[in-house]
């Protein structure tokens, strides 16, 4: 997010997931829509069935790869000279908005002058694509009118993540594919209320609605709200947390629905960190991985017991409504939130969710229309909403980016923190299925969904399995600098050779065990999707 | 039996999707017919959203750690020990040793009052969630 919000200003989907079926050409970068947002990769398909043209770059050839025009099969974590390549091209071939760059840009000068430094081959030969594919989709963007970019974690787990991101947003200011219906740039949001949490300022640096905590007037309106004095240094993130070690900076930790033993890179360095905690406090739905090395883990209710709001990648903020009453003595989170709260000596004497909702309109400007009565009537709102009389916002930057002009911010290539070598000669991308979620915590208790997709599976391509004896259902182990596991291998070519795919849904295969803790400077994002490994038949 | 409108909980989309509810136990699913998003339609994980509600691993009592062994107790007991310990240590370090992670799981308005409470209560901007992972 961090890289939209230097180049546009704000960092979510500039479109509603509507719009991507009037696209003429989708570029999909980084993103295996077809299993992680199903929906999303369903207007894909109806776009294409419309006459639209799908470029999709990507290391691995996913459904959506096989199905596009154009796929362009990245060596992985090159995306950044390839999106250069591109946007070389489609200077030299006089495909740049030269109006829209004039009235709605800046520093287009920075972007042209590293551009033409730009050994076209040189680059075409690092990414291993082939320069006429790369021309090809670089054509295509480049002429259409309505053009569309999806991304995902693929282009933001990397140690260049925040680079990755400006790059796209560079592509699509050249070609001034921003700013219009059906036209932008779309960052799809792995979870359903990732975009929301950010919002509701669940991050170190921010209050709510991106007010950043060390800006004297943001603290100021929120010590006069609160009635608390609030300290003005941002804190630490999840990474800096989660990885503090034995002596880390934290003793006590609250964990509300998440279980980093298993989500986060590097699992015995979380692990270390979580045994050495004074005082950790969980509140989960199942005893996770996370939970069971708690001192304290109290029963949550699930979203069928509660209501509340969730805010979609589109930013669409939408009703979530109680079905039943929690199960057992479990209690909703924010029950538990204001019992804790009192019992520190700070009340929060909320009746509803709906009084939160409305305290939150007053502090949070793009949710200032955001009430739970006009909610329930409709199918949600769009952020910014910034009143009651208004009505949403489908897309964004419409006339002006929310930093005043788009910044093209040049970038160059960053080489992974780890590549293969002798010793690790696989480089393992790691992922999600479209049958299970996440750390499983909720779809590895549906039973269909486990009989489906009930263990992990190492893709492998064929030509690397003959060499090292292995056949699809044989046991591999797999090792790196930092851990080892064991997982039945698939053999497909899906994957290239020497590139290896798994998933981290799964408790007995825990994949992050393998990952490292490499991480981009600006987002703290991890490098999930590079690090290198051996294998050999078990 | 009745149907109760919500959201799927599972990836970005937010598809508008019906919980059944029989005799107290959530049943089904099926998606909403207009709503912009799912428009009559769910993947897998949105039709077999109800599964994991009343599975029998669910946690229903909270649980302390008491010779090493996580122990049912009391609401009662297990928060105002969580709530002396946070408490002691947001004190004796002004904040700095305390950390919350909020989740992309839960509402926003659950978000912000844990925000809210790390901010004013424990006086730490120690507060994070999984958005890059």
């Amino acid at each position: 997010m961090a890289g939209l919000a230097t180049t546009f200003g704000s960092g979510a989907m500039t479109n509603s997931i509507n719009e991507i079926e009037n696209a003429q050409v989708m570029l999909v970068i980084g993103s295996n829509t077809s299993e992680a947002h199903p929906q999303v990769a369903r207007r894909i398909f109806t776009a294409m069935d419309r006459g639209a043209r799908l470029i999709v770059i990507d290391p691995r050839r996913t459904l959506l790869a096989r199905r596009a025009d154009i796929h362009l099969a990245i060596r992985p974590g090159t995306d950044i000279p390839l999106l250069n390549a591109m946007m070389r091209i489609i200077l030299d071939e006089n495909l740049a908005d030269d109006l829209f760059i004039e009235m709605r840009t800046e520093n287009f000068y920075g972007l042209r002058d590293m551009l033409y430094r730009l050994d076209l081959e040189e680059t075409a030969r690092l990414t291993g694509v082939d320069l006429a594919g790369i021309r090809a989709a670089a054509q295509l963007y480049g002429r259409a009118q309505k053009a569309v970019i999806c991304y995902c974690l693929g282009i933001t787990q990397h140690v260049c993540g925040t680079g990755n991101v400006q790059a796209i947003a560079n592509l699509a200011m050249l070609t001034g594919h921003v700013e219009k219906e059906d036209t932008g740039v779309d960052p799809l949001r792995g979870q359903n209320n990732v975009q929301g949490a950010c919002d509701m300022g669940a991050l170190p640096n921010v209050f709510p609605s991106y007010q950043q905590v060390d800006i004297d007037d943001y603290r100021e309106k929120f010590e006069r709200a609160w009635h608390a004095c609030l300290p003005s240094q941002p804190g630490l993130t999840l990474m800096e947390m989660t990885h503090g070690g034995k002596n880390g900076p934290l003793k006590a930790m609250f964990i509300m629905g998440e279980n980093p033993v298993l989500s986060d890179p590097v699992q015995a360095r979380v692990e270390e960190t979580l045994d050495n905690l004074e005082f950790l406090l969980v509140a989960d739905i199942f005893l996770t991985e996370t939970a069971r090395r708690a001192h304290v883990v109290l029963p949550a209710a699930s979203f069928a017991e509660k209501t509340g709001t969730f805010t979609n990648s589109e930013r669409r903020v939408q009703m979530v409504r109680r079905v039943i009453p929690p199960l057992g003595q479990s209690r909703t989170d924010s029950d538990i939130i204001m019992d804790l709260s009192a019992r520190l000596g700070y009340a929060m004497d909320y009746e509803s969710p709906a009084e939160i909702m409305e305290e939150i309109s007053m502090l949070a400007p793009i949710y200032g229309g955001m009430q739970h009565d006009r909610l329930e009537n409709s199918w949600g709102l769009q952020w910014p909403c910034w009143d009651r009389r208004h009505s949403g916002t489908p897309f964004l930057h419409k006339y002006y980016f929310t930093r005043g002009k788009g910044r093209f911010v040049p970038t160059v290539h960053e080489p992974p923190a780890e590549l293969p070598d002798e010793d690790y000669p696989f480089l393992l991308i790691t992922g999600r299925i479209y049958h299970q979620y996440h750390t499983g915590t909720m779809s590895r208790h549906s039973a269909l969904l486990s009989r489906e997709a009930g263990e992990a599976l190492l893709q492998l391509h064929p030509g690397d399995g003959r060499r090292l004896g292995v056949r699809s259902g044989d046991l591999v182990r797999m090792r790196s600098r930092r851990g080892e596991v064991q997982v039945k291998a698939q053999l497909t070519e899906t994957v290239k050779a020497g590139e290896i795919y798994t998933t981290f849904h799964f408790s007995e295969m825990p994949v992050n065990r393998l990952t490292i803790s490499a991480k981009d400077h600006f987002s703290q994002c991890p490098e999930y999707k590079i690090c290198a490994v051996h294998l050999e038949k078990v | 039996m009745h149907d109760v409108l919500t959201t799927c909980v599972y990836c970005g989309c937010g598809c508008g999707v019906y919980l059944h509810e029989h005799r107290g136990r959530v049943v089904g699913s099926s998606p909403s017919r207009n709503h912009p998003v799912s428009r009559n339609n769910l993947c897998v994980k949105g039709w077999h959203l109800h599964e994991f509600i009343h599975h029998p691993a669910r946690l229903t009592e909270p649980l302390m750690r008491k010779n090493g062994h996580l122990t049912p107790v009391s609401w009662d007991e297990a928060l105002s020990y969580a709530a002396r310990e946070l408490g002691r240590i947001a004190r004796e370090s002004e904040g700095k040793a305390v950390g919350l992670l909020s989740s992309a799981k839960c509402t926003n308005e659950e978000n912000y009052l844990l925000q809210k409470l790390a901010r004013a209560v424990l006086h730490t901007n120690n507060i994070d969630h999984c958005a890059r992972l």
